[in-house]
């Protein structure tokens, strides 16, 4: 289906779709902590236009709401918890030195192509505007999966699976236009638990091993001793 | 008819040269007007040419007959390059000889030979600069074929007026591939023209200078030339921007109010340039020269999602 044949709300769906693949690269490398945080939150924004744009074309009411929800849980409330760890623990001027990021961003590049690939056979006639957006979300869940992969820093890692859990939902609205409203808050307060969780876990890490950096736990010691390297 | 046609090509190509002058006066006016100086007036670009044409020329001992030429082939090609990117009107003969891998070869000829003439003397600034010079060209160039092919790709040509019909028949549409396009070519003009990120333009005396450190040995008309030929390649790539991702206003036809319609247009969509240009001259500062990589390494992944996203959201089975 060619651009020219949708109506303006559909290209502004495919817009925003197209600009959060591009914040899911941005994310992936941006080395600063809460920079990152921030395109975060602008990714979560993004997702909220997308269900508000999606409201708007008159599929279903409850995206309002979903929108709404969207947009206090994943562009506020959840940053806002991100940053406030930041800052108690003493990560506000953070930066994580990545290593290879130029091929780090390649292989992205190769994850979208990936799943544009993978989603190409649903060739049902209706589906093919959904197909693409399906394609796009997939591709910033993968992406957000290689950050996890690649960064060795705890939040940085979370940054990754909360921006996983944003493709999910931006399949979720523009393929299916939104799952049933109590799907959506049972996810919707699964994430936000988790983001509590994860806070913890973030004290008891540093705690353990005196660092947020992950990799340090692949070393096991019995004495607990564990070399003095901090990262810089 | 044909001559007509070919009379108003020559006025185009004669008026990019005329023009250029104005867009730097009226960016650095902006520019003062932003920093609270009250600047020169937009026309002192015209006088400064002036004063270097007048002026005698001299040249090194050890330059050899390139140091001379150079001037003239840089200008000559960036000149070549801007009349054949439509200005006023769409369809000349011009802007048909010439498609937009041409236009990165000519701009890609004038820059080797810049970089040849910085190293000519043999002074250690002028390596400094050429070896620079190409250090972002390598980089900004990729980037550049990137943005070109994501344009080209939608309009199913390379030619630049085959890509403004397609986008005017098309009418208004959102393009996701245009957006991320349009980005990347802004970074590669800024790049290219050495503009604030990457280049300070208003300064002799750092280390940190590219294009200047080239034109060091440079006097009288041979510098004249080569400040004009970077003042036409500034508004090349105005132009270029405006009305390949704008190109409403264009005169389609030849009728003299379709071409005083472009050419408003145009000075229109030039002058909101300039002032942004300026503005984001005041806001930002210029990054480190090892910074500039992960600068064009951004405008190369904006094509390449250009590209990406022209496949999987626009085309569709």
């Amino acid at each position: 289906m060619s651009l020219t044949v949708m109506t303006l709300l559909e290209q502004f769906v495919l817009l925003l779709a197209a600009l959060a693949l591009f914040l899911s690269f941005v994310l992936l490398a941006q080395a600063r902590l809460v920079a990152a945080i921030h395109i975060f939150a602008w990714q979560g924004a993004l997702v909220a236009a997308v269900t508000l744009t999606v409201a708007l074309t008159g599929q279903a009411s409850h995206l309002y709401f979903s929108a709404l929800l969207t947009l206090a849980l994943k562009a506020l409330l959840i940053p806002w918890m991100l940053h406030r760890l930041a800052r108690r623990l003493g990560l506000e001027r953070h930066t994580e030195t990545l290593t290879r990021p130029a091929l780090v961003i390649m292989a992205a590049v190769a994850l979208v192509i990936f799943s544009y690939w993978l989603v190409a056979p649903m060739v049902e006639h209706g589906l093919v505007f959904t197909r693409n957006i399906i394609a796009v979300s997939l591709a910033v869940v993968l992406i957000g999966l290689l950050m996890m992969v690649f960064r060795q820093q705890a939040v940085a890692q979370v940054l990754g699976f909360m921006s996983m859990e944003n493709g999910l939902f931006l399949a979720a609205v523009s393929a299916t236009s939104g799952m049933p409203l109590v799907v959506e808050l049972g996810v919707a307060f699964d994430v936000l638990v988790a983001m509590v969780l994860f806070g913890v876990f973030f004290f008891q890490i540093r705690e353990s091993i005196d660092s947020l950096d992950v990799d340090r736990l692949n070393r096991l010691t019995e004495t607990g001793e564990i070399e003095e390297r901090r990262p810089a | 008819m044909s001559l007509t046609v070919w009379l108003i090509a020559l006025a185009q190509a004669l008026l990019c040269a005329a023009l250029a002058p104005l867009l730097i006066g009226w960016v650095r006016l902006v520019k003062a007007r932003l920093q609270n100086r009250c600047g020169a007036s937009v026309l002192q670009p015209y006088s400064d040419l002036r004063k270097l044409l007048i002026k005698e020329t001299r040249v090194a001992h050890t330059a050899s007959p390139l140091f001379r030429v150079a001037p003239y082939i840089v200008f000559v090609a960036i000149w070549l390059a801007c009349a054949t990117v439509p200005l006023v009107a769409l369809d000349l003969p011009t802007a048909r000889i010439a498609d937009i891998i041409v236009l990165v070869g000519l701009l890609a000829l004038a820059r080797f030979f810049l970089a040849l003439a910085g190293m000519d003397v043999g002074t250690a600034f002028g390596g400094m600069g050429a070896s620079r010079e190409m250090l972002i060209s390598a980089l900004a160039e990729p980037a550049m074929l990137m943005a070109v092919f994501t344009l080209a790709m939608t309009a199913h040509s390379t030619s630049l007026v085959g890509v403004m019909e397609h986008h005017l028949t098309d009418g208004f549409l959102l393009r996701p591939s245009y957006l991320f396009a349009f980005g990347a070519l802004i970074l590669v003009a800024l790049a290219e023209c050495g503009r604030i990120p990457v280049d300070n333009p208003a300064t002799h005396l750092e280390l940190t200078m590219v294009h200047e450190a080239m034109l060091l040995e440079y006097s009288g008309r041979h510098l004249a030339l080569m400040e004009w030929a970077a003042q036409i390649k500034l508004l090349l790539y105005g132009v270029l921007i405006a009305n390949v991702f704008l190109p409403w206003g264009i005169a389609q036809d030849f009728s003299p109010a379709a071409l005083a319609l472009g050419l408003a247009a145009v000075l229109f969509k030039l002058a909101i340039l300039g002032a942004a240009l300026a503005a984001g001259e005041t806001v930002l500062a210029k990054m480190r020269l090892f910074r500039v990589p992960a600068f064009l390494n951004l405008a190369l992944l904006l094509g390449l999602l250009g590209l990406l996203s022209h496949v999987i959201l626009e085309v569709g089975a």
